[in-house]
Order: structure tokens, then sequence, then C-alpha cells
């Protein structure tokens, strides 16, 4: 580890200034319970660590009738802290609560998982299918991005030179709504998915499935939209016939790699074994 | 000597006091191996082979000696290299030139990690950057990381100069060090009049055990030619031995302090960094010091060894065990020396069978240096083992228990490898089994979504004894200073000092004892072998009863009597024939300034053989036979423990034993990549059970003295460690039909073995 300088602007232009003068020298911190630990281990050679903490809209948490607004150093224990947000965005608290533990929950947010774009990341999955948008400011302007569009590769993303992520805004889907995200690990904690889903399901007035959204982790290079077992549940009727169905979809719409936490086999069973009950768990949850 | 009958009279024996070491713990002010700081200290950082298995060609330290704030730089040419030679620790043999190649490389690297140069530098960044600039020239070698590849046709030659020594016959260019063979009756001939005979052959990966606190050295290299060591260490007196034999010096010029210790389980017996801070140290004129990076722990210290064991037993009508048969083959890593001599002793050791053939095969593969590891080779055994067992008790239609009674080795009972067993508690602890609440109970309903199942499992470790010294001193106000050479890893201060109070008649909070370093301590053989509770207690019972007579004698002093006319009972000395004249320990300690002042004794023991203790394992499980995830529930682990001196202590070893057998037996593993490197070289990826994996583990503890230790202690640390994996597996076949006989058995070789995925 070499030396580096330590900034801690209080406002967006600034930051955004810093960021864009240093260009891949510099990098923001949020949680820093990766970005300490990439440095560490020698990932990247900076000589600033942007602290993104002071800037207000960045610790933002606004929970409206129609949307939440999650400024993207807000730590996960802020969302379980707060039943309202519990109630309308339970695929959120899911990974909240089991990211890391206790103290890292205590620093870390969705904002940093997110930047961090790893294909393991607890908290993207559970965003893609609560149809989260990623807010971005750079020196020249700001932009929204879908986030099952955000990721690029592992550990990349579409920021670009002196581009920060300032908040996530995610829409209130009402009471019909219900979702939920699982990983499997082969411990009960600390340990990196070896595959996980996340689902969730509204439906309509009449019983039936208005929108479905099911997401991945760690089955392939970034977090992924499995749009075509998503839309296979359009207008169906919520059960296990339907369910079974998409969890088979899902299966084959991930491309997961052989390593020493799981082979590509083992992975795609878990995509389908997963898919099934975090599909039945949304249900559950919907009006409860 | 105290008669072990008299057992249920004692007063300090069998309770709990305040841990000595108790409050420095957990206020933090305990000073462990790297805590350790010297007026100039300067950090070490270590270069390590990026291959498995390669010649080093040369090594080129000049751009690191130009970096600024570097002091000295090494390589392996530094050290003296010796030629083969021998040195005993009592427990194991050591051949020094391996040692010192292990140490650092000068020929070939043998492991992804072996260490080829050293810089010292002011920190350990500047080091670390300085280490970076060495530059190191290696011909890449085919590697080979298991048993099968290293012993195929064509397999290439880790050590060119090693002569393999095959049941007597020397073998040349070969990757097997050893072939032993023990042989007792006439294996083939029963197994031809047996009524069932099964043969499975096992898979096991190297693990580690797992200590938080990783190696660390400081050392310094003084005027005079004398090297000291501040280290934290499973034995001071073997890292003395061991250092001094590397560095070609005398014993007595290196001094070896030893502070607290994080940890070890077998581990931190070998030295790594010793040597190469003391050269530096050489070189530079300053205190050198050197902490392991965990990923340097995992790929560069002293792991267990994986193997492949293939078991084959048979029985006859009436379920009698009447011939056994295995090949236990187990990787040494880089060098000779897996734990082979020992799973050969211990792989029969519960059962009583007339015909039987042990062969064991040591084999060097590009791994790290496999070390001792919590009854060194007898879980893999008893995986294999009690497997077979279990399987066998099913063909009769027999409980797994009963079917163990029937079998059970007792007093009198002859091993293959020529030991008879002398009083032992195996058929004790089978019956304490199988009259357990767990073993009674009825399964009870899973979690949702799993399958419960149970299983049983017992294993054998055979303890040691060797050389412990102990020596008190008695202050004036009665409080009496221990000073024992066994390092304490487990709490050994107050079951050693529990001991000696037990004989004095106090309590054992007026003891202080401390573990002395190699020039203030009498000789003490490693803490390993679970033998220092046994062998350094039997030392203090010794120093206990010498300073007895050296009481008495000033006693004779204050009474102007004879010695024989004074008598010792129950702390208080006495004049036998004047009931006037009497002193507790306390008063006579107040006047002991007038006798010549505070009074002292020793003790030393060399004891040859310790009493083997045997455990029986019950564990319940929840699997989900959908993701093959796997949840202990419940566990409940019965041994046989001699006489227990500190309940606490004896439970809490066995429930760490229990710990580790279950995360061999569930997730820990080397995962070896193509290019013959571990992959997971961090807690992250090395799955370990972490706390919320764990059940409460109940412990039934059967006191069946041994008749070798005046308070009938036996070793109590190692065989815990032994059951759990053949018991998980055997918990795994009651929930899903089908038997593991490849650990760990992980999510994904679950689903494997139930067919849901491929291999
Ligand atoms: C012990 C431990 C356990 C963990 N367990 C889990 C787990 O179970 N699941 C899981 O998914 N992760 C886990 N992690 C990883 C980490 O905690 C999470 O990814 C966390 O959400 C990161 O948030 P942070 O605020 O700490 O990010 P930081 O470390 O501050 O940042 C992460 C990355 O994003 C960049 N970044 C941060 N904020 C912004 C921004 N506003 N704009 C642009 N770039 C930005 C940083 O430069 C850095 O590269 C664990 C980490 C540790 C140390």
């Amino acid at each position: 580890m070499q030396p580096f300088a330590y900034s801690a602007p209080t406002t967006l232009e600034e930051a955004v200034e810093i960021l864009d003068k240093h260009g891949e020298k510099a990098r923001p911190l949020a949680g820093g319970t990766d970005l300490l630990v990439q440095i560490r281990g020698g990932r990247f050679d900076l000589d600033t660590v942007v602290d993104i903490k002071k800037i207000p809209e960045l610790n933002e948490i606004s929970n409206g009738n129609d949307e939440l607004v999650l400024g993207a150093a807000v730590p996960c224990h802020k969302l379980y802290d707060d039943p309202s947000i519990s109630k309308s965005y339970p695929g959120l608290i899911d990974a909240a609560t089991l990211i890391g533990s206790i103290q890292i929950q205590s620093r870390s947010g969705f904002g940093g998982n997110l930047c961090n774009s790893t294909p393991s990341a607890d908290g993207i999955a559970p965003l893609i299918v609560h149809s989260a948008v990623a807010n971005i400011q750079g020196k020249s302007g700001s932009r929204s991005v879908p986030v099952e569009d955000f990721c690029t590769g592992p550990g990349s993303n579409v920021l670009g030179k002196g581009e920060m992520l300032v908040s996530i805004t995610m829409p209130n889907k009402g009471d019909k709504f219900g979702a939920a995200y699982e990983r499997f690990i082969p411990r009960n904690e600390m340990d990196i998915a070896v595959a996980a889903v996340g689902a969730s399901i509204m439906l309509d007035s009449n019983g039936k499935i208005a929108e479905a959204k099911i997401a991945l982790a760690s089955v392939g290079p970034t977090p992924i939209f499995a749009t075509k077992a998503s839309e296979s549940l359009k207008g169906k009727e919520p059960n296990e016939a339907a369910f079974k169905e998409a969890a088979s979809i899902a299966k084959s719409e991930c491309s997961p790699i052989e390593d020493m936490r799981g082979t590509a086999d083992q992975r795609k069973h878990l995509v389908e074994v997963l898919t099934e009950r975090m599909l039945i768990k949304s249900l559950e949850r919907i009006g409860g | 000597m105290v008669n072990v009958s008299d057992s249920k009279n004692y007063k300090v024996i069998g309770t709990n006091p305040i841990r000595h070491d108790g409050y420095d713990k957990v206020t933090g002010r305990a000073v462990y191996g790297a805590d350790i700081k010297l007026p100039g200290l300067i950090w070490a950082s270590i270069v390590r082979s990026p291959h498995a298995h390669a010649v080093l060609k040369s090594v080129d330290t000049s751009a690191a000696e130009k970096v600024d704030g570097v002091f000295a730089v090494m390589t392996g040419k530094d050290l003296p290299h010796l030629a083969d030679s021998w040195i005993d620790h009592g427990e194991g043999t050591e051949n020094v030139a391996w040692s010192s190649e292990n140490i650092m490389a000068t020929k070939k690297v043998l492991y992804k990690g072996h260490a080829v140069a050293a810089v010292a530098a002011k920190d350990r960044y500047v080091a670390d950057y300085a280490a970076s600039k060495i530059k190191v020239e290696y011909e890449e070698l085919e590697s080979v990381t298991n048993v099968e590849d290293a012993t195929k046709e064509g397999a290439p030659i880790l050590l060119e100069d090693l002569v393999g020594d095959h049941i007597g016959k020397k073998v040349e260019k070969t990757n097997i060090a050893s072939v032993t063979r023990h042989e007792f009756g006439d294996p083939d001939k029963a197994f031809q009049d047996a009524e069932h005979v099964v043969e499975r052959t096992f898979t096991l990966q190297m693990v580690h055990q797992g200590y938080i606190e990783p190696h660390n050295a400081t050392a310094t290299w003084d005027e005079e030619g004398r090297v000291k060591v501040w280290t934290s260490t499973q034995g001071a007196f073997p890292v003395r031995t061991s250092t001094a034999a590397i560095l070609d010096m005398d014993v007595s010029k290196v001094k070896v302090t030893p502070l607290e210790i994080g940890g070890g389980f077998g581990g931190k017996i070998p030295i790594y960094l010793e040597p190469v801070c003391a050269t530096l140290s050489k070189k530079s004129g300053r205190p050198v010091k050197a902490v392991m990076e965990r990923s340097n722990v995992f790929q560069a210290s002293g792991p267990a060894p994986g193997g492949t064991i293939t078991v084959k037993m048979g029985t006859d009508k009436n379920g009698k065990l009447i011939a056994a048969d295995t090949s236990i083959k187990l990787e040494a890593g880089g060098f000779p020396g897996a734990a082979v001599g020992a799973a050969v002793q211990c792989i029969f050791a519960p059962y009583e069978i007339a015909n039987t053939r042990i062969d064991g095969y040591d084999i060097v593969v590009n791994k790290p240096k496999s070390a001792a590891y919590r009854a060194p080779g007898s879980p893999q055994a008893a995986f294999a083992t009690e497997t077979v067992v279990n399987e066998l008790a099913d063909l009769h239609g027999m409980d797994p228990v009963d079917f163990r009674l029937l079998n059970a080795s007792k007093e009198g009972t002859r091993r293959a490898d020529g030991v008879v067993f002398p009083v032992i508690g195996n058929e004790e602890v089978l019956d304490a089994a199988k009259a357990s609440d767990h073993w009674k109970s009825e399964l009870g309903t899973p979690m949702k979504g799993r399958i419960r199942g149970r299983g049983v499992a017992s294993g054998y470790w055979f303890n040691v004894g060797l050389k412990s010294t102990v020596n008190l001193t008695v202050n004036t106000d009665g409080v009496v200073a221990l000073v024992e050479g066994s390092t304490d890893i487990g709490g050994t201060r107050t079951s050693i000092s529990m001991q000696a109070a037990e004989i004095l008649g106090i309590p054992a909070t007026d003891f202080r004892p401390t573990v002395g370093d190699t020039e203030t301590a009498g000789y003490a053989d490693v803490t390993g072998g679970s033998r220092t509770t046994y062998a350094t207690g039997f030392a203090a019972v010794k120093a206990a009863e010498n300073l007895i007579e050296v009481l008495k004698e000033r006693c004779s002093i204050i009474w102007s009597l004879d010695k024989q006319d004074i008598d010792f009972e129950n702390g208080t000395f006495f004049a036998t024939k004047d009931p006037e004249l009497k002193f507790t320990f306390k008063q006579l300690a107040a006047n002991l300034d007038s006798t010549g002042g505070p009074a002292a004794s020793s003790g030393s023991v060399d004891l040859e053989s310790a009493g083997g203790a045997f455990g029986t394992h019950i564990v319940d499980l929840d699997v989900d036979p959908d993701t093959g995830k796997t949840d202990i529930v419940r566990y409940t682990a019965v041994q046989d423990v001699g006489t227990v001196i500190y309940p606490a202590y004896c439970r809490g070893n066995i429930q760490g034993g229990v710990v580790q057998g279950i995360g061999w037996g569930l997730n820990e593993e080397y995962f070896m990549k193509d290019d013959g490197s571990q992959a997971n070289t961090s807690y992250l990826d090395y799955r370990m059970p972490t706390a919320l994996d764990m059940p409460n583990i109940d412990v039934i503890m059967v006191e069946k003295p041994n008749p070798g230790h005046p308070f009938g202690v036996r070793g109590v640390g190692e065989v815990p460690i032994c059951p759990p994996i053949a018991a998980i597996g055997d918990a795994l076949h009651d929930a899903l039909g089908k038997r593991f006989y490849d650990a760990p058995m992980k999510p994904g070789r679950i689903l494997n073995v139930l067919g849901k995925i491929s291999d």
C-alpha cells in the first residue's frame, strides 16, 4: 500500500471536479468496505481518496408515496431501521440485512455495492426487481440509467471519467406488490453468493400477474435481469406451474463460470431452485 | 505419590478457578508474538514463488538494495545450508537440510509461496515495495498436487536426491518418500472366510488449522554472536533447536522468548521466519520482525495432508470384525513427513481385529510442507474406517453403537503396529454414548424443506509423554511462583498450577504461573500431542512433592526437630509428636526468611507413553436436498478424558475440536487450480465454520483415570477432531440414503451424489 491523499468535499460540484481532475488516480469512498480492502490488496494505485459522505445529496433518504430516493452513501442499516421502507421495499431489506455483518451494514450501502459492480453483489439484483434507476452526476451534467444497465462487466460500469453516483430511485408499487432476495452460501454468514436470485411480483385486480421481475447474481459477468423468465409470468395465475416454468427459463438465462465457489452446473441448478423459492416468497409477501 | 483412588476427595482438581491468563486476555493486555516492539526495530518482507514447481535459476536483489529505507536483503544462499542431518523433537524428527530449503529455497521451489528472498526495511510498506523489486528467474516445471498424480508413471520428481524407503527397499527417482507395512495375523485368509466384506476408497483435501494469529518472529543477532528470538510458538525449546540447527550454531547461542499464542493446533511447531529475521538482523545490526499475511499462512505454513485412503474390513456371521486391510496415502507437501506414521497407529485402534494389514505412504507433492494438525493423520483415517464400520453395521442390521461395542478394543487388545493397550476407556465411552439422551432421543422435525439425519462415529488419539520441567518458588506471602517451559495454548498455566495446588493444599489462585524463556525455564518439549496438562502437570506434581520436603526441612529448623518427625497433610505442616507445633502453608511461608529465604524446588519428567483416549460422537443434521446446504442441529461428543482437572477447559477443548472437525467435514479444503496454486487463500473462500454455523455442542466426559499419571490425567485436546467427518457422512447417509466417500461433503458434492448436477 502506498500513501494517498484524502479529501472530503461538501458539494457535488467539488467532488466531481476532483474526480475529473485525477481520473483513474482518484476514487469515491462511501462506506469504504470494498474500497479500503481493494487499496490494501493492490487493486488500485490511487493518489486521492474522495470521501463523499459529507455531501448532503448522498445522504438523502426520502420515502415518498410514489418513490424512494436513496442517497449513494446511505448505509444499509438506515433502511431496515425504517418500518415504512421495509413494508414497500422488502427485496431491498432482504439484501440490507444479509450484506456482511452488523458492522458492515452500519457503514456500507447500496450505492457502494452498485458502483463496485461485482457479479456477486447482493444489492444489485434486489434493486433490479424493484425497478431502480441510478442517478449519475458528471462534470457536464446528470443522467439516469436503469440499474439493470449499470454494470458492464466484473468490476466495471457505465460511469465515465469524473462521473459519480448521486442516488438511486425506486417506484413504490403499492399493496399488490411483493419482492424477495436470497443468496446461496454454504455457510450461514461471511460468504460470497454461489448463486443468488431476486424476484418481484405485482398482481392486477384479478389476482393475475401484472408484472414480474427476476434478477440473478453470481451467475454471469454482471448481475443479470432475466427478462425472458420475467416476461413469461405476465398475465399468468401466480401458481406452481407458472413459477416452475419461469425458474426453468431463468436457468437458461445465466452463464456462470466454474471456480472455487461452485461449478457452473451447480450454479444453474441453484438459479432454478432459488427462482421458484423467491417467486413463492414474493407472492406470500403481497398484502402481508 | 497421590493415589488415583482418592479422586473424589480432591479440593482443586475438578474445579473451575479463574484462569491465570484470563484478565490479560479479556482486557487486551496480553502480549502476542506480533506485539513485541524493540528499539530500532525494522520489518521484513519475504519474496515468494509464484510457481508451484520450478528450478530457481537466479535471484537478483540489486534493485531492492537501492530502495530508500532498506537495511538488508538476503537469499537462501545466506543460510549455512548443511548436509542432511536429523534433529529429534521428541514428537517427530526433522531433516535440517530440508527445513532450511523450506525456509528459503536455493535450488528449486516446490510450492506456490515457497520463500526465495527477503528484505528488511524501515517499515512493512517499504519492505513490501523493495521485495517487489527483487528479480527472480524461474524455469517452470510441471507440478503435481495430489497423491494420485504424484505417483503416476512419468510424474515429475520433486526431490532429485530423495531415496525412498519402500518397505525396506531403497528406491531412487520417486515421490514416495516411504512405504511402511504393519501386519498381524493373516488378513487375506480371513477375508475369504468373512460373511461380509466392505472395501471403499476415500479422498480428502488438504486443510489448514486456521489459527487466527498468523506466524510471526522478531530476532536480533548481536555483536557477541548470540541470537535472540521472540515468537509465538508451541515450543520455545524446539524453536531454539531448529533455529540453532539451521543457523549452524550451538543451542546456547540462541535464546527464545515465547509470547502469547493465538492458536497453533500443531501448525506452530515448525519454524518459518526465525532464521530469516536473525540473518537479516545480522546483516543490518537491527532487530527484525516478520509477520505473515493470511494468504501466506495458507500457502506457506504447514497445513494437514489430504490424500487417498482405501479401507477393507470383513466380519464373521455374528458381526465380529475378523479382518482389516488399508492403504493410507497422505500428501507430505514439498518435503517428506506427512502424518502417515500416526495415521497408521490410529486407523483401526478402536477395534479388536485379529488379522490386520496397514500400509502407509508418505508422498511429496507441490503443496506447502504439511505439519501436525490436532491428532495428525487420525481424522483422515477415522473418516475411512468409521464409514466402513457403519456400512458393516448396516449389513448386519445392527445398531452402530452395539456393533462398535461388540468389536471394541480394550485393555490387552494388540494393535497391528504392535502396541498392546493398557487401561483404556473405549467401551465406557460407547456405553455412555448409548445411554446418552441424544442417542435415545427421536430425530425431531427438520427445518422447512430439509431432511434430518443422525450419524455416529468414533475416533482415537494415542497422546504423547516426553520431557517437561516445572520450577516452584514460595514467596513469603504464601504465593507460589511457578515457571514452566511448555507454551500455553489453551490454559495450561492453570491446569498445571492446579495439580501443584492440590498437592500443596492451597488454592490455584495462590499460584503465579509463568511460561519462561529458554534461559529461565527448565527444558520442555512441544505443547503438542495433548501432553501438557499430562506431562508438565506430572512435573508440577513432582516439583510440589519436592517442595514439601524442602518445607519440612524448614519446619525442622524452626522447631528444632528432626525432619522425619514432621509431616504434611491437608495443607498443614505439623510435628508428629507435638500437636501444638503446626503451620499452615501460609504461616510457614511467612517464617521462611529466618530459615534461609524463599524456598524453591523443581520437578522433571521424561515420559515414554501417555494414556490414549477415545471419543464417540453423535450428530443430527438438516440437509436441503435441493441446494445441498447442511446445518448441524445437534451434536454430542462423548470422550474418555482420564481425570478431569478443569472441567470448563476440558469441555471447551472438546467443543473446539468438534468445530474444526465439522469444518473439515462440510466445507474446508485447499481448492487447487490447474497451475498448482491454491485458489482460496483467504477466510472468505476457505470456508471455516462461523459461529452461526455451530449448534451448542454437548460434551459427555467419561472419567477413566490414566494409571500412568498421579491424578489419572489423559490428553484431551486431539481426540475430538477425529470422529466428526465420518459422523457427518453417516448422518447424510441417514438423511439421503447415499454414502459419502469424499471430503468435504460440500453442497455441490451432495447435489452431485444425489444425481442433481454433474461433477
Ligand atoms: C467483511 C465484509 C463482508 C462483506 N459482505 C458482503 C456481502 O455479504 N454481500 C455483498 O454484496 N458485499 C459484501 N461486502 C462488500 C461491501 O461491503 C459491499 O459491496 C458494500 O455494499 C460496499 O459499500 P461501501 O459503501 O462500503 O462502498 P465503498 O467501499 O465505499 O465503495 C465501493 C466502490 O464503489 C465506488 N464508489 C462508492 N461510492 C460511489 C459513488 N457514489 N459513485 C461512484 N463510485 C462510488 C468506490 O470507489 C469503490 O470502488 C463485504 C465486505 C466486507 C469487508
